[in-house]
């Protein structure tokens, strides 16, 4: 069987097999046990693909495969990765599996919610291997609706509220790429039969009128969920109100789909509108940079500093992305990774830390260093990586970006990319200031001192998560040498009159 | 005339025979077991369903009043799937102490409404056609007032049988201009041209049926009868009579008025817009599920309209294929308030509250069926509706394309109101554990299985577009 497929039968098994499940022990095991599994499959899948390219396979995508479904209107079952698909992936498996153990206490209906999670991470894999615009559709939004029922059922605050926003500000995205996709569909000039193929429609030329209309569509459409200004006011409620493991897998993987999807299909099927109309995408992006930067600073929830500085860190990868050259994209792919371990790592610590202090609001607590080191040094080095110190995987990411970014010359890009920059300053302050508030100082409440140590299950997924960072941190060459081999179809057709 | 001619019009033959049959059954039954007519309607139902999906002979009789081919057939197959949910669906209902002596009537004026049905989409033929037409509604109206002791069931029948006489006036007037604007009422003999004569005829032969699809503004009566007609009729109406009418509409659409395009292009448009907007925007306020589901009907047939505007083989298939879909989604959706409001006489959004903690099985029927209607995926809903927008967009029409896929975020919001109140809020009193009867969960099931299979397996819509190919090719 295709690897590939593997990776989305694997979940579809899991949930199957949750669905008879009796007791909640069971349902641990089995939902842990399948993303593990899934986890090494992900690893094998990368081997498998390292191995391909040294042995001097240079197709496009690996492992293709297609089945036809819909033949007369040229939908079909198109699978197949490049480098920028694999790390994804990888990134999904390693967040799927630690959201699992990060939810190792979720007791109510609890069968209803892996299922709902696994679901979830289904249409996440479906996405990330799938070359059909139709099929990517279909998965895109199988990612989106559990979010509904995690958030609505599961989640804390405000949740029916946050949950139906999210809900609905996303699939209002995804209405925007319907018209995205059929535009590109009828307007290509494939001969003969139409066609859905990603690959196939990015040799066929769009007349530039039909792109400028259609790559805001699909720009947007993307961006709603990569949270572009002004459309990422569902991440601060959306985050804060769902449950751990839904807002490790939602800022950690699902908003990368807004990234990866601005890449493979907005800039790489519309590549002249997308020369054309960077600019305006490039300020919004350098306004959701600074703007959730500087909105982190004042906020007080955990969850929404967080959310704010996710806002802000997914706004790089967008501008990354529209700076339209390899490097600059190349550190799209890698800040994508990064932010989604360390955010991942962040919304786990914030879930283990509220378990035991039933409080989210940073000058309620302090001290935690004290009685809590290993969560505590878990959250500086997560608190770290976020501000960008070398070693670890923020560094290697937003350097490239900059790098990539100071590649154009002109008034207009320098003066985006500083205003990009200074965020990292502000970045600093907001890190520090909640490391400070939180973690340092004298334990503010004697009843700290009774806190359980952490657990098995809450090391297993923090460890996991920080050594992920620290590989990336020190090898970086490891996933940017295959993201930045499979970038080239992408760029290269940018490179216009 | 030979039999073999006579064995064409196969369908409707085999649905009088049953009328025949269970009135003898009836005749036959005592007093205490009139519901046996429950149990041999439905096999006799079945029957007629699994007989329609026979390979059949085609063309046409009596001079050309009657026409057969496979798309008709096609149409009245998927329609005789809708009706035998819907008579699955209504046993609990007929077994009610009120009911006991009326058992065998219900079953006898849906199957004269449907053989109606079938001669409206065989007809070759304005006055054949409108026969058909008034034998689909008139015993409608009959149903929609079976419920004796509930003055909205009398209203409803009432407001049922002034509309669609209302309706078929309009609808006269218009064929009596075409007819005088072309000199026949055969529909291989009439060329329409554009003129103001023949497009107003046009108008008002659009407005005729519009009220039985009910697009906006032809929509006003839908609510109301919805809300008060019991809900095995209610659901007869909104998927089998307004799937009929809509398979009518696109058939004379692309053949008869045919010279008309520009015309009925524009006449479209312009409802399509309507009838989704108002549609959704009024199902958001309903409190009501009977009502709630007529406007979310409402704003289902303005997402038809999309398939129909493009007038392409395309488009009729993605029609075709989304009534489809529509059967199994609506029948499932309606299939869920008939248990609960038999079981629990509640039929208010309020009263679902906490429904997934006593009868997680119903909920998720009921989420299932509604995710598909949002068209969310991997639900045929989806599928169906993804087709539709794909036959607009063929046609060039993106700002109608983009009003419609605003509209299903609106869409999504309500259908979601209803997944909220099962799953999410919180309920003292939630509606008690029961079990359904056998042949309602028959019916879940198999549109449940519809739900799920009919966008997977490739092969429905294939066959679909290929029938409607060869019928552009004629």
């Amino acid at each position: 069987m295709n690897i590939l497929i593997a990776h989305i039968i694997l979940p579809a098994l899991t949930t199957l097999a949750i669905m008879f499940a009796r007791t909640q022990k069971q349902v641990r095991a089995i939902a842990s046990g399948g993303m593990s599994i899934q986890l090494i499959l992900s690893f094998v899948l990368l081997y498998f693909f390292l191995q391909e390219r040294a042995n001097g396979n240079d197709a496009v995508v690996l492992f293709a495969q297609s089945y036809s479904w819909y033949p007369s209107l040229g939908i079909s079952f198109d699978i197949g990765v490049d480098g920028i698909a694999v790390a994804m992936i990888l990134l999904t498996s390693i967040v799927i599996f630690t959201g699992i153990f990060a939810s190792w206490e979720v007791d109510k209906l609890y069968k209803e919610f892996f299922i709902s999670l696994i679901v979830l991470a289904t249409g996440v894999y479906g996405f990330f291997i799938s070359l059909d615009l139709f099929i990517l559709f279909l998965f895109f939004e199988l990612a989106v609706i559990p979010m509904y029922l995690l958030i609505g059922i599961w989640g804390s605050g405000a949740k029916e509220y946050a949950a139906m926003k999210l809900t609905l500000m996303l699939m209002g995205g995804s209405a925007l790429l319907v018209v995205g996709i059929l535009g590109v569909y009828f307007t290509s000039d494939v001969e003969g039969a139409r066609t859905f193929n990603i690959l196939v429609l990015g040799q066929h030329h769009i007349p530039i009128e039909m792109q400028r209309i259609f790559f805001p569509m699909l720009f947007i459409g993307f961006g709603v969920i990569g949270a572009l200004f002004p459309f990422h006011t569902w991440s601060p409620d959306g985050h804060s109100s769902a449950p751990t493991a839904v807002s490790m897998l939602h800022a950690g993987v699902l908003m990368k789909l807004g990234g990866y999807g601005c890449l493979k299909v907005a800039i790489f099927l519309l590549p002249e509108a997308a020369n054309e109309m960077a600019w305006i995408f490039i300020i919004l992006t350098s306004i959701s940079v600074i703007y959730g930067a500087l909105a982190t600073v004042v906020q007080t929830d955990l969850k929404y500093i967080n959310a704010y500085s996710s806002v802000s860190h997914c706004g790089l990868v967008l501008f990354a992305i529209l700076m339209l050259n390899k490097t600059a994209s190349t550190g799209a792919v890698l800040q994508m990774i990064s932010h989604g371990l360390m955010t991942a790592l962040f919304f786990a610590l914030i879930g283990m830390l509220y378990s035991r202090t039933k409080t989210r609001i940073i000058t309620e607590m302090g001290g935690l260093m004290k009685v809590l080191p290993f969560l505590s040094v878990c959250y500086v080095i997560a608190g770290l990586t976020s501000l960008g110190l070398p070693g670890l995987s923020g560094f290697v990411a937003e350097m490239t970006i900059f790098v990539g970014a100071f590649e154009h010359n002109d008034i207009f890009h320098r003066v985006v990319t500083i205003i990009a920059i200074s965020s990292i300053v502000v970045t600093a302050v907001y890190i520090l200031r909640v490391i400070g508030i939180l973690l340092m100082g004298p334990v503010r409440n004697e009843a700290y001192h009774d806190f359980p140590k952490a657990r098995w299950f809450e090391k297993i997924a923090t460890t996991s998560l920080v050594v992920s960072i620290l590989i990336i941190g020190l090898m970086p060459l490891l996933l940017s040498d295959i993201i930045r081999d499979s970038m080239g179809m992408i760029v290269d057709k940018l490179v216009l009159k | 005339m030979s039999l073999q001619q006579l064995l064409l019009m196969r369908h409707e033959w085999i649905l009088i025979a049953s009328v025949l049959i269970l009135l003898g059954f009836e005749l036959n039954f005592s007093e205490e077991k009139k519901s046996n007519s429950i149990v041999v309607a439905a096999i006799l139902f079945a029957i007629v369903t699994l007989v329609g999906f026979l390979p059949a002979a085609t063309g046409s009789i009596f001079g050309g009043m009657y026409i057969t081919d496979p798309l008709r057939i096609l149409m009245k197959n998927i329609l005789n799937l809708g009706v035998l949910i819907v008579f699955l669906q209504s046993g609990s209902w007929l077994r009610t102490k009120i009911n006991y002596n009326r058992v065998t009537e219900f079953y006898l004026l849906i199957l004269t409404s449907v053989i109606g049905l079938n001669f409206m989409i065989s007809s070759g033929h304005f006055l054949m056609f409108y026969l058909g037409l008034e034998l689909l509604t008139i015993p409608i109206a009959a149903a929609a007032s079976y419920d004796q002791f509930k003055s909205k069931s009398a209203e409803a029948g009432i407001k049922l049988i002034l509309s669609a006489a209302f309706s078929s006036a309009i609808l006269l007037f218009g064929l009596s201009i075409l007819y005088g604007a072309s000199g026949s009422m055969y529909f291989q003999e009439v060329k329409f041209s554009v003129d103001l004569l023949q497009v107003l005829g046009f108008v008002f032969f659009f407005s005729g049926i519009a009220f039985k699809i009910s697009i906006v503004p032809f929509h006003l009566w839908t609510a109301d009868v919805y809300e008060g007609s019991p809900t095995n009729v209610t659901s007869y109406l909104s998927v089998v009579s307004k799937g009929a009418a809509i398979f009518v509409l696109i058939l004379l659409l692309v053949t008869l008025f045919e010279p008309l395009r520009q015309v009925w292009q524009q006449v479209i448009y312009g409802t399509a817009i309507f009838t989704m907007t108002i549609g959704n925007l009024f199902a958001i306020r309903q409190q009501n599920l009977k009502r709630f589901l007529a406007f979310s009907s409402i704003a289902q047939a303005g997402f038809i309209l999309l398939g129909v505007i493009g007038g392409s083989a395309l488009g009729m298939a993605s029609v075709i294929y989304f009534v489809l879909v529509y059967v199994f989604s609506n029948l499932a959706a309606f299939g869920v308030v008939i248990a609960i409001e038999e079981n629990a006489g509640k039929v208010n959004m309020d009263d679902y509250n906490g429904l997934y903690k006593t009868n997680p099985r119903l909920s998720l029927v009921m989420m299932l069926a509604l995710f598909s209607l949002a068209g969310i995926p991997p639900l045929a809903g989806f599928f169906g509706k993804f087709f539709l927008f794909t036959a607009a967009a063929e046609g060039g029409y993106y700002v109608l394309l983009f009003i419609a896929v605003m509209n299903t975020i609106i869409s999504l919001y309500y259908y979601l109101l209803v997944v909220k109140a099962m799953f999410i809020n919180k309920n003292d009193l939630p509606v008690g554990y029961f079990q359904s009867d056998y042949f309602t969960r028959v019916a879940l099931s198999a549109c449940v299985v519809g739900i799920l299979v009919v966008g997977f397996y490739s092969p429905v819509f294939e066959y679909i577009q290929k029938l409607c190919f060869n019928y552009f090719n004629l």
